[in-house]
């Protein structure tokens, strides 16, 4: 994987393009925003205006504004979960799969309990348990349902890698377990962590705006999910506010899709199977 | 041994979580309802036995295990396991459907996209290809319950074509052909939105194996022979790129339980997915358990048959497991 070939692939180069433009929009929100996402005493269900680019909702917020806000937790949730993520997938797949033993096969246990148990019904649950209500314990149930699938493909990598001559060299050289897999078999395998890593953050946004929409997350916040939350609670469909509805799904999927694109054009750079013509 | 981690998470969950359900449920209950009731409650629910920790997990496995899921808080004195069953059949017909309808469309187009790629010779790419491959992505990135509320408010409720919610028409039984037609009305909308969200992942997955396969010789030298390219596509590509894609078939049901869960919730859908919110919302604990334990038993169920399955459509797998 080098830059070269990122720079010529079309899906990398639109996914990364629309990631920045995200980016852009989470740093610069606090310059962009008209007003602010918070002020709420604006008429209520207007309709997009030059003064209100989206319109209001019915509590009189500027959308336009939330949905600039909007953007800053989702890219935040998704960074933070997705490293995380691949932090506990290289402990419980990379390293696993590299020193095997009785620690692979712990590992390898936990790994396909929690592959099999429904995340999404287990996140729902969590959630409402835990009702803090912060973005900090969202992140949290997410990294614990969403690890288990990449930590299995790291793990079936690793073992790949594990008897190569250049590996063995380094474990006769007599250097330690976790120098071996951080400078010797992670570098040989970062094309499907960098995959992984995206895909992580694409569920992990999902998941992050779907907890808050059915209303588990801190409603008070402004984000994508929140949005969506006070739009089905304020009965946008009946008042037939659909501009509130549709634009911060609209983000959500253009995010989800741009980590989506990243993820398969890292894999396909990666692996030269895909790109035999 | 999946089942029994599972029963034990189930298990532990509600007791270490900060804040105890039983004491909230009960405060809710206080000044309505006398001091005897909720003693005979208290009994009801097995919260005053004096087995100690270990006793009332040996019982509660035993209760599980023996299909006895208790009974709903909010729904007193309904059974657990009668208001899952009530919910099963809707979500099972649901999900049933929608998969194979997203796995047969999903293969097809993913077949497409490669067959398209691979024959295109030195041009690399088609129209076709980078076109399905986008799109497949942005299925997979589509949340389920905002593409559920903007069908339901642009096609059920400005239109007027689809109903709102529910999932037949109140009071009609599904035996004579108008209860039939309400059915399948009701469930349009929440199927074609499942379908849609859980297509991605079968176009992409059965294009990338669709492609490696596409590079072996058979395939050169099947088109040697000059026979036609359907046939190549179908008979000597498509029947062998799309077995791994079928051993996928644990990753999707995750994907297709997931969406499930939100679009039952926008189209108000009487299922489990509806359920598990309601349940949530009333801090339920008997339902919330009851309805987490129908999820990881269908889905190991599920996983189950899949592998079965397997073995019976590769041969290979077959002769390497009778050895």
């Amino acid at each position: 994987m080098n830059w070269a070939e990122i720079r010529h692939n079309p899906r990398a180069l639109v996914g990364a393009s629309i990631l920045l433009v995200f980016i852009l929009m989470a740093l610069l929100a606090p310059v962009i925003v008209p007003y602010s996402p918070t002020y709420i005493l604006f008429t209520p269900n207007l309709a997009p205006s030059a003064h209100h680019l989206l319109g209001t909702t019915v509590n009189g917020q500027d959308i336009f504004s939330q949905l600039i806000w909007g953007t800053r937790e989702s890219l935040f949730v998704g960074f933070i979960c997705a490293t995380l993520i691949c932090l506990i997938q290289l402990v419980m797949g990379v390293f696993a799969g590299y020193v095997g033993g009785v620690f692979d096969i712990v590992a390898t246990g936990i790994t396909n309990v929690f592959l099999v148990l429904p995340s999404l019904p287990l996140l729902i649950i969590l959630a409402a348990y835990l009702q803090g209500g912060s973005v900090f314990v969202l992140i949290a149930v997410i990294v614990v349902t969403g690890w288990a699938w990449g930590a299995k493909v790291l793990r079936a990598q690793a073992i790949a890698l594990r008897d190569r001559p250049f590996i063995q060299a380094a474990r006769v050289s007599g250097e330690s377990r976790w120098h071996i897999v951080l400078t010797h078999v992670v570098p040989n395998m970062l094309g499907i962590i960098f995959s992984n890593f995206f895909g992580a953050a694409l569920f992990s946004v999902l998941a992050e705006a779907g907890l808050e929409f059915i209303g588990l997350g801190n409603i008070n916040d402004v984000t994508w999910g929140t949005m969506l939350y006070w739009a089905q609670e304020g009965q946008a469909i009946l008042l037939g506010e659909w501009v509130w509805l549709l634009v911060p799904g609209l983000c959500l999927a253009l995010l989800g899709t741009a980590f989506g694109l990243l993820n398969f054009a890292v894999d396909e750079i990666a692996n030269p199977r895909l790109r035999r013509t | 041994m999946t089942l029994w981690v599972a029963l034990t998470i189930n298990y532990a969950l509600p007791r270490l979580m900060p804040g105890n359900p039983v004491q909230t449920m009960f405060a809710r209950y206080q000044g309505k309802v006398s001091p005897a009731a909720i003693h005979s409650m208290e009994l009801a629910f097995g919260l005053k036995t004096k087995t100690g920790t270990f006793g009332q997990y040996i019982d509660y496995l035993h209760n599980t295990l023996t299909g006895n899921l208790g009974v709903s808080f909010s729904y007193f004195p309904a059974r657990v396991s009668t208001l899952i069953g009530g919910a099963l059949p809707w979500t099972l017909g649901l999900v049933g459907f929608a998969t194979i309808l997203a796995f047969v469309l999903g293969t097809g187009l993913g077949m497409l996209a490669a067959w398209k790629r691979g024959t295109a010779g030195w041009r690399r790419g088609s129209i076709v290809d980078s076109g399905l491959v986008p799109f497949g992505l942005m299925l997979g990135a589509l949340p389920s319950f905002w593409i559920s509320l903007i069908l339901l408010y642009f096609v059920a409720f400005k239109m007027g074509w689809f109903p709102i919610a529910g999932g037949i028409t109140a009071g009609q039984g599904i035996m004579n052909w108008p209860g039939f037609v309400s059915l399948i009305h009701h469930a349009a909308l929440p199927a074609f939105t499942l379908t849609l969200i859980s297509m991605g992942l079968w176009i992409l997955l059965m294009r990338n194996n669709m492609l490696s396969v596409l590079g072996e010789d058979y395939i050169k030298f099947a088109r040697a022979k000059g026979l036609k390219d359907r046939t190549v596509a179908l008979h000597y590509a498509g029947r062998n790129a799309v077995l791994p894609v079928f051993a996928q078939l644990a990753l999707a049901l995750g994907v297709v339980v997931g969406g499930q869960v939100f679009i039952e919730i926008v189209f108000s859908y009487p299922g489990i997915g509806n359920l598990l919110l309601q349940a949530v919302e009333n801090e339920d604990y008997p339902l919330i358990q009851g309805i987490f334990i129908i999820f990881t038993v269908a889905l190991l169920l599920a996983n189950f048959l899949a592998d079965a399955l397997y073995v019976f459509l590769d041969p290979r797998v077959r002769v390497e497991a009778g050895k």
